[in-house]
């Protein structure tokens, strides 16, 4: 669904992407793993379009992004800060979206209901909190049922019970075929929900493999420890050359 | 393009800044209206404060406005939208908010207190250069990435207009002061806005030739008419190629 072909992105003399080749199918979780600054935004920042890279193609539905735009009514982004209009409120920024989308009629309103964020649509975003504004995003990125949803850290400032309910409802998606990409540091959050790891540092690719796989060759059971491990290795081998 | 100017619209006219500075022209415009009892006297006032707060204020407001907004700009573009019809409603509803705070805080009154032609100019001075710092201020947000640096250069910007402009221009007549400059003159003067939108004004004042070297050149060279043509044109430009330049780059900027 989504094909990378040796995408590359430098800031000046710093190297965000480094020759990157994935091919992600839909039906999957995929988790963007790595420390900060390894590339992860960078990533989704250039499936969004939001990046022009230098080298390198983005192909979705086989269909090269570069000049084209309409590929992004596919696409649910949830960014990782949201930071809207500060006298808009809840209410307008979702009628916003609404009218721009007019390619729907139908909007998946599941997530708005089960957030509560009617009771208080009428709040301005200047006087929410971090969460709520999270929220907010959360709710736009489902809210036209595309088949891609990219999430960039969708869990980080969510309270548990909102963060299990953003959870179920990627699982969700993911039974009905979707294709969704998470970037993540809290690992744990992600333990459940995860099929496939994609691990970057330093703007290079590391690993992409399924998690039954990556589980079985390190002999962990938790996420974080399957990680962990591959990072020692790593760092020893490394450290041994 | 519409829907995200109307947004747009909504939040900034409940914004306190755009408030607070429709409030501060409105009480300056009544106060020197009514204060002289000259008419062309209060309007050479107005015209002062015009040319020394909308030249600023709409730079300022305009490129922290811009820059506050990138993440809200990332998640439209992440929508099916253009980036061109993205850059061109913001700048729209930046420049309508402006406009409008302008032409209520200095507008109304003008109106109602001191009807004439020479006021209609200044309000149309007002608007073209809300118009072409607005753009200025879009230029710069397109320019630089990184905040801080982008006010800077907003307020160096307006500096650079509202006074260091005169400054090397009178120097320049005073070093040249041998030579036949006058052409030349006016060719210079078409590279500040602020020059142009003041000229406008004193164009239709009969006190032009009594406010400077400029506004006497002017009257001098093209007569009124001529004159209003091609400041409006000048100014125009100071319009357009903002835009179009940034529109350009910004086809390529890394959000």
């Amino acid at each position: 669904m989504i094909a990378i072909e040796h995408l590359t992105k430098s800031f000046g003399k710093f190297k965000a992407l480094d020759d990157i080749n994935l091919e992600f199918e839909s039906g999957n979780t995929i988790s963007l793993v790595g420390p900060n600054g390894s590339g992860k935004t960078t990533l989704i920042k250039s499936i969004l379009g939001l990046v022009i890279p230098e080298k390198g193609a983005i192909k979705i539905n086989r269909e090269e992004i570069k000049t084209n735009w309409a590929y992004k009514s596919y696409i649910g982004y949830m960014p990782q800060i949201g930071r809207y209009p500060e006298n808009m409120t809840i209410g307008q920024v979702i009628n916003m979206l609404k009218e721009i989308r007019t390619d729907h009629s139908r909007y998946d309103e599941e997530l708005i209901e089960n957030f509560g964020l009617r009771a208080i649509q009428n709040k301005t975003m200047r006087n929410l909190s971090g969460g709520t504004r999270q929220k907010v995003s959360a709710c736009l990125a489902f809210l036209f049922s595309p088949d891609i949803f990219i999430l960039d850290e969708p869990t980080a400032g969510l309270d548990p019970v909102s963060s299990e309910l953003l959870k179920d409802k990627i699982m969700k998606e993911r039974a009905n075929g979707k294709l969704i990409l998470i970037t993540a540091h809290v690992l744990s959050d992600l333990d459940d929900i995860t099929s496939h790891i994609v691990y970057m540092q330093e703007g290079k690719l590391m690993f992409y493999k399924a998690v039954e796989e990556l589980k079985k060759s390190t002999g962990e059971e938790k996420l974080n420890k399957v990680i962990a491990s591959i990072m020692k290795k790593d760092y020893l081998k490394n450290h041994a050359d | 393009m519409k829907i995200i100017v109307k947004y747009v619209l909504l939040d900034l006219l409940k914004n306190k800044t755009i408030l607070v500075y429709t409030f501060i022209l409105a009480v300056l415009a009544v106060s020197v209206l009514g204060m002289s009892g000259n008419s062309s006297k209060g309007l050479l006032s107005l015209l002062n404060i015009t040319l020394l707060f909308v030249p600023i204020i709409s730079i300022l407001f305009a490129t922290i406005y811009f820059f506050n907004s990138v993440e809200f700009t990332e998640l439209l573009l992440a929508q099916p939208i253009k980036r061109r019809t993205m850059i061109l409603a913001e700048y729209a509803g930046v420049a309508f908010a402006l406009s409008i705070a302008y032409l209520v805080g200095v507008g109304v009154p003008v109106l109602l207190l001191n009807y004439s032609l020479a006021s209609l100019t200044l309000l149309v001075s007002g608007l073209l250069l809300t118009l072409i710092f607005t753009a200025l201020a879009l230029l710069i947000f397109v320019l630089f990435k990184d905040k801080t640096k982008g006010i800077g250069a907003a307020i160096i910007t307006a500096l650079f207009f509202t006074l260091l402009f005169d400054g090397l221009l009178l120097s320049f007549i005073y070093s040249f002061s041998d030579y036949p400059i006058d052409e030349p003159l006016l060719g210079l003067i078409s590279l500040n806005p602020v020059d142009l939108g003041r000229i406008l004004v004193l164009l239709q004042l009969d006190v032009a030739v009594m406010m400077g070297y400029s506004g006497a050149l002017f009257k001098e060279f093209m007569g009124s008419a001529i004159g209003s043509i091609y400041t409006v044109a000048c100014m125009s430009f100071w319009i357009i190629i903002p835009m179009v330049v940034s529109v350009r780059k910004f086809r390529k900027k890394d959000l």
